[in-house]
């Protein structure tokens, strides 16, 4: 039967309000306000899971989110599963179902436990020294370790719940909702700053407003009632919005926050329904004020991880805050007088301790009087050298420090407990200070770092600038907020702080043991296993960086980041390689600060809104007629269009056979379109490609290939002369933005002289092109005002012309090889011309083709695909492609770097035509090149860039690029396949009709 | 994610902006009579420093108007942004870093 711990009531718990919940299968009560953890501990359970590496058994250990430990799963076995969720920061709600993580069977009896007695021969390194040899068996290896590693399940269904992100702009953000957050974020919105105070947790009022102490008072009130007074009072300012459950996740550059705000995580899952989960804000502030507190730290001794260990401010606030004592025996261990605030708490709760053990000698404070009043049993100088109890600890053994503290000396004191509270003083919370490129600086006096210099605007105040105590934070206040709003007074001056604190502490990083090193278990980094061993060992083997040691030993590389352990590590490294900590620095704290779920960092854009996607004027008729699409872009284009039972490869048999025999259609509005206007456009045109402009006629097309200043193929495309000073240039479908960029880039930066204007116009007009010998049957009977004889339209020039009352721009250019018109028409009547087009088409068989069909047609008569034949390598020369290279113009883009001595190469990559021997056998594209099989190593020649079947030729054919491969034609070459080689013949790219009869039929 | 002041349009978002290297690198006027190396000095070579650094930068989602930006890249703190053609308004280095 498990016990009941709640000791006394407490104002943030409503006891009327009883919660049930699941753990490991079992149902315990809470009460609405509840922590998982709060709410375990008042049932008396501390053991919640089990460590990484070791699997051994842990328990509760903070009451935040630095918890290293209580990571559980929640929701097992359902789409809303999610690992990793601390049972300190979920509140718990009726049917909340949780269960520890990294055990197998079960937390209680974990077959992987046999690892921590195994611990000797598992070291530091341990995976990285064994598993590296040989190479070839990591993939078995790996199977067994990510069997037996793994820090939860990750859900197998969609996410069902809703998230979203918002901008946010304020004048004050004030991070944390502690006394200083809350001062500093009236003061800000009481001078009319738009205020925004965010803080992680479910109440505001950080830690002083669960301290119920007469230790501490302001202006002669306990400091809980006065800060209580200071929240009612915000809550009233129009100036000031206030956040709970929000966790700023990181900090960057100028002043730019992101936040999670978690809206539906602590309700029943009836009541999620629709609404938001979480929300991620995105801040940007004028002025930021850092008011993130500090965390405490844990002393390192030998098996100091074991479940009933914890913290012992957290033993303070789960007794003022949720009214649970954390044992029936308790014990506190400390180096400051932390643990003295937590004492008297707890005594005043009625929850008994055994007594203190502290490392110092020498103290007398006003609390610790108080302590030693109520009869609790003090030993000074003392340290805890091991603690007994595997699921639980029961006892602890304590022995007195020498007098520098290295040794331990006199004979060992047993005391049983229950729960073992530590307190090894405080660490300032500067994570997200440092991320936004803060500098820290050591404080020698109580061995922290604090912020130094800001790279913003910003201030850290209260304890995350090391301010710790009550009169510490609240003397300097006021005079940093004004400095910092310059504004002229605050409510804040002059306040009457009591603060019964003593700062003295006795800092001592790995506490001395009886035994030696490698026989002890002092646990820096509990969630990953690391103990103050393991990082001796790294220094030994020759790691001095801070960062390889974290790497080597995985300290604070979990999902906590190390938030208590990391300045122990750094204590250790400088102590053992006898260098200064200010010196040796951090490691770098990256966001986020608490991990964020994939589903708050997507957002909305899941599912259609992943990724935006654009559609032809077209797009409709073509998913009416059953097309297959392929994204090109960001478009989606018509593939193939499978008739019957087709498959893909049946499919473009056919429609490639039509299009050569009677008549293809494809839908063409995809390729880029830029509108070029001006009376410098045809020196411009001159300057971006190749080949010369100045002399096209007015009506008239011309191909044009574009390299980059480098002399590798950029882009390609068809330009038309419309006019004196009036060019359309296409592009290829994916190029078409970053050609324009380019054009602009260069127009405004290297020829601003130049008098030309570019205009994107892709989305403006729908282009449908017809191909095959009977195209002009079916075109001039679209459009039977325009005159389509040879003569008048001939291959490569343009016609205005018009479809009923709308005008259109007839192309006479084919990138088939067959006679073909593209028609360019408003976009809107896009979808109307094709089926007219179908219509007339009918009694020639017209047949709509896609991309693939288009890439076997073009590449039958050797065009080029830029981006699939060429990759960023390949010059016009590479591409037998001289003939477009002007010789006479003085410059274009690229033609210096024509003639480096690395483009004049003989025997540079080169396209050629590849048939394979056997005329059935299409090659893979991709599929290696080579010569000699048998030498060793086999040279690479080069790969296959495009290949089909080609129904026209009735025989496979392929592209490729060859090392010397111009001079190669009629040599076999060789490509080694998995099971198989195939032979091919080198051969001229151009498969069919080399003389242009087609086009020009 | 820091904040650029575009000379034509004013404080914007720096995922409005896209950048395009270094500034102040002519293309050559005579290519052709360039050596392989002087050639490969323009084409290839470009500074990579750890502060003050000149840099053109485009406001593709804005007006689309390219220009420059003189940024300290330890800190991405933006010293100075001006319009393509016109001269940095300071010149030495040092007079930034104070």
């Amino acid at each position: 039967m498990t016990k009941n711990l709640r000791v006394k009531t407490s104002k943030f718990i409503d006891e009327t309000y009883k919660v049930s919940f699941k753990f490991n299968g079992t149902t315990y009560y809470g009460y609405k306000g509840d922590t998982l953890a709060s709410a375990l501990l008042a049932n008396d359970i501390h053991l919640v899971g089990r460590s990484f590496k070791y699997h051994r058994p842990r328990g509760i250990m903070t009451a935040g989110s630095e918890e290293p430990n209580a990571i559980v799963q929640l929701h097992n076995n359902t789409s809303r599963t999610e690992p990793n969720v601390r049972a300190t920061e979920i509140e718990i709600y009726e049917g909340l179902e949780a269960s520890s993580q990294n055990c197998w069977p079960s937390v209680n009896f974990d077959i992987a436990g046999i690892n921590n007695f195994l611990s000797p021969v598992l070291p530091a390194g341990f995976y990285y020294k064994t598993f590296m040899w040989p190479a070839s068996f990591w993939e078995k290896y790996e199977y067994f370790i990510r069997k037996s590693a793994g820090l939860g399940k990750s859900p197998t269904e969609p996410d069902p719940d809703i998230y979203e992100h918002k901008y946010i702009h304020s004048d004050v953000l004030v991070v944390g909702a502690g006394i200083s957050g809350v001062i500093a974020a009236k003061t800000a919105a009481k001078n009319g700053f738009k205020t925004l105070l965010v803080d992680e947790k479910s109440y505001i009022g950080g830690s002083t407003i669960y301290q119920n102490s007469e230790n501490f008072k302001i202006n002669n009130q306990i400091s809980s009632s006065w800060l209580e007074k200071e929240i009612n009072e915000i809550k009233k300012f129009e100036t000031l919005e206030i956040k709970t459950r929000t966790s700023v996740a990181a900090f960057h550059g100028y002043n730019f926050l992101l936040a999670r705000e978690n809206l539906t995580d602590h309700l029943p899952l009836d009541q999620r329904k629709n609404k938001t989960r979480h929300r991620l804000l995105k801040i940007r502030a004028k002025k930021v004020i850092m008011a993130t507190g500090s965390l405490e730290r844990p002393l390192i001794f030998d098996n100091n991880d074991r479940p009933g260990i914890m913290l012992s401010s957290a033993i303070e606030k789960y007794a003022n805050l949720f009214g649970v004592a954390c044992g029936e025996k308790n014990v506190l261990f400390t180096n400051n007088d932390s643990a003295y605030e937590a004492a008297i708490s707890l005594y005043k709760k009625g929850i008994n301790i055994e007594a203190i053990i502290d490392n110092r000698e020498q103290i007398d404070s006003k609390l610790i009087k108080e302590t030693e009043k109520n009869n609790i049993k003090i030993y000074k100088g003392y340290t805890v050298v091991n603690t007994t109890g595997y699921k639980r600890i029961s006892k602890i053994s304590i022995m007195q420090l020498s007098k520098d503290g290295q040794k331990v000396v006199g004979s060992k004191i047993s005391i049983a407990c229950d729960c073992l509270g530590i307190s090894g003083g405080w660490t300032p919370a500067v994570h997200l200070f440092t991320q936004s490129g803060g500098k820290l600086k050591f404080r020698d006096e109580d061995q922290v770092f604090i912020p130094d210099i800001y790279p913003s605007d910003q201030i850290s105040i209260g304890s995350c600038n090391g301010d710790f105590t009550l009169d510490e934070i609240l003397t300097d206040i006021s005079n940093k907020l004004k400095s910092f709003l310059n504004i002229k007074k605050t409510d804040y001056e002059n306040l009457e702080v009591q603060s019964s604190f003593n700062k003295s502490k006795r800092n001592i990083w790995l506490l001395p043991s009886d035994k030696v090193i490698g026989k002890t278990k002092p646990f820096v980094d509990y969630q990953n296993d690391a103990t103050a061993k393991d990082i001796k060992l790294a220094l030994r083997e020759g790691f001095r960086s801070i960062e390889h040691v974290k790497r080597y030993t995985t300290t604070g590389m979990g999902t906590d980041q190390g938030k208590l352990g990391n300045m122990h590590a750094l204590g250790i490294i400088s102590e053992t390689a006898g260098s200064k900590m200010g010196e040796l620095g951090t490691t770098t704290f990256r966001p986020p600060y608490t991990p964020l779920a994939f589903g708050t960092i997507v957002g909305r854009n899941v599912g259609e809104y992943f990724d935006i996607f654009r559609r032809t004027p077209i797009h409709d008729w073509h998913v009416k007629n059953k097309a297959e699409f392929e994204n090109v872009g960001q478009w989606k284009r018509a593939w193939y269009y499978p008739k019957d039972d087709e498959n893909m490869h049946e499919a473009v048999q056919r429609e490639s056979k039509a299009a050569r025999d009677s008549a293809g259609i494809l839908d063409a509005s995809t390729l880029g379109k830029i509108d070029i206007q001006g009376t410098d456009a045809s020196e411009f045109l001159n300057r971006v490609y190749t080949n010369a402009w100045s002399k096209l006629a007015i009506g008239k097309c011309r191909y044009g290939l574009m390299l980059n200043e480098d002399g590798m193929v950029y882009d390609d495309g068809v330009t038309t002369r419309l006019d004196e000073n009036h060019y359309i240039m296409t592009t290829t479908t994916g190029g078409a933005a970053t050609v324009l960029g380019k054009l602009e880039d260069y127009l405004q930066t290297e020829w601003p002289e130049l008098d030309v204007y570019l205009t994107s116009v892709t989305d403006h007009y729908a282009t449908v092109s017809v191909c095959g010998p009977n195209s002009k049957k079916i075109v001039s009977q679209v459009i039977p005002d325009l005159d389509f004889s040879d003569e008048s339209f001939p291959h490569m020039s343009f016609k205005n012309a018009k479809i009923g009352k709308i005008n259109c721009r007839v192309m006479r250019i084919s990138f088939t090889g067959e006679h073909s018109y593209e028609i360019n028409i408003q976009a809107n009547y896009g979808k109307s011309v094709w089926e007219k087009c179908m219509e007339i088409g009918k009694e020639f068989n017209i047949t709509p083709y896609g991309t693939e069909t288009m890439h076997l047609l073009r590449a039958e008569k050797g065009f080029i695909i830029v981006g699939q034949d060429t990759d960023a390598t390949m010059t016009p020369i590479d591409l037998q492609m001289d003939w477009i290279v002007s010789k006479k113009k003085y410059d274009f883009i690229g033609k210096r770097s024509l003639y480096r001595s690395d483009t004049i190469r003989e025997d540079r990559k080169q396209l050629v035509g590849l048939l394979t021997e056997n005329p059935n056998e299409v090659l893979e594209e991709g599929a290696q090149i080579v010569t000699d099989i048998e030498k060793s190593p086999i040279e690479m020649l080069g790969h296959v860039t495009s290949s089909y079947y080609s129904p026209n030729l009735k025989k496979s054919i392929a592209l490729g690029v060859v090392k010397g491969g111009k001079n190669m034609i009629g040599r076999k070459l060789i490509i080694p396949m998995e099971n198989k080689q195939i032979n091919v013949i080198v051969s001229d790219p151009v498969f069919l009709d080399k003389e242009n009869k087609r086009l020009n039929a | 994610m820091f904040i650029i002041n575009c000379p034509y349009c004013g404080e914007r978002e720096q995922s409005e902006f896209k950048a395009g290297g270094e500034a102040h690198i002519d293309r050559p006027k005579q290519p052709t009579e360039l050596s392989d190396d002087q050639w490969a000095e323009y084409l290839f070579m470009r500074k990579n420093i750890k502060g003050i650094q000149f840099e053109r930068w485009v406001h593709t989602h804005g007006c689309r108007k390219w220009f420059n930006v003189v940024r300290d890249t330890s800190n991405d703190n933006i010293k100075a942004v001006y319009k393509m053609g016109e001269k940095p308004p300071i010149n030495n280095d040092k007079e930034f870093k104070s």
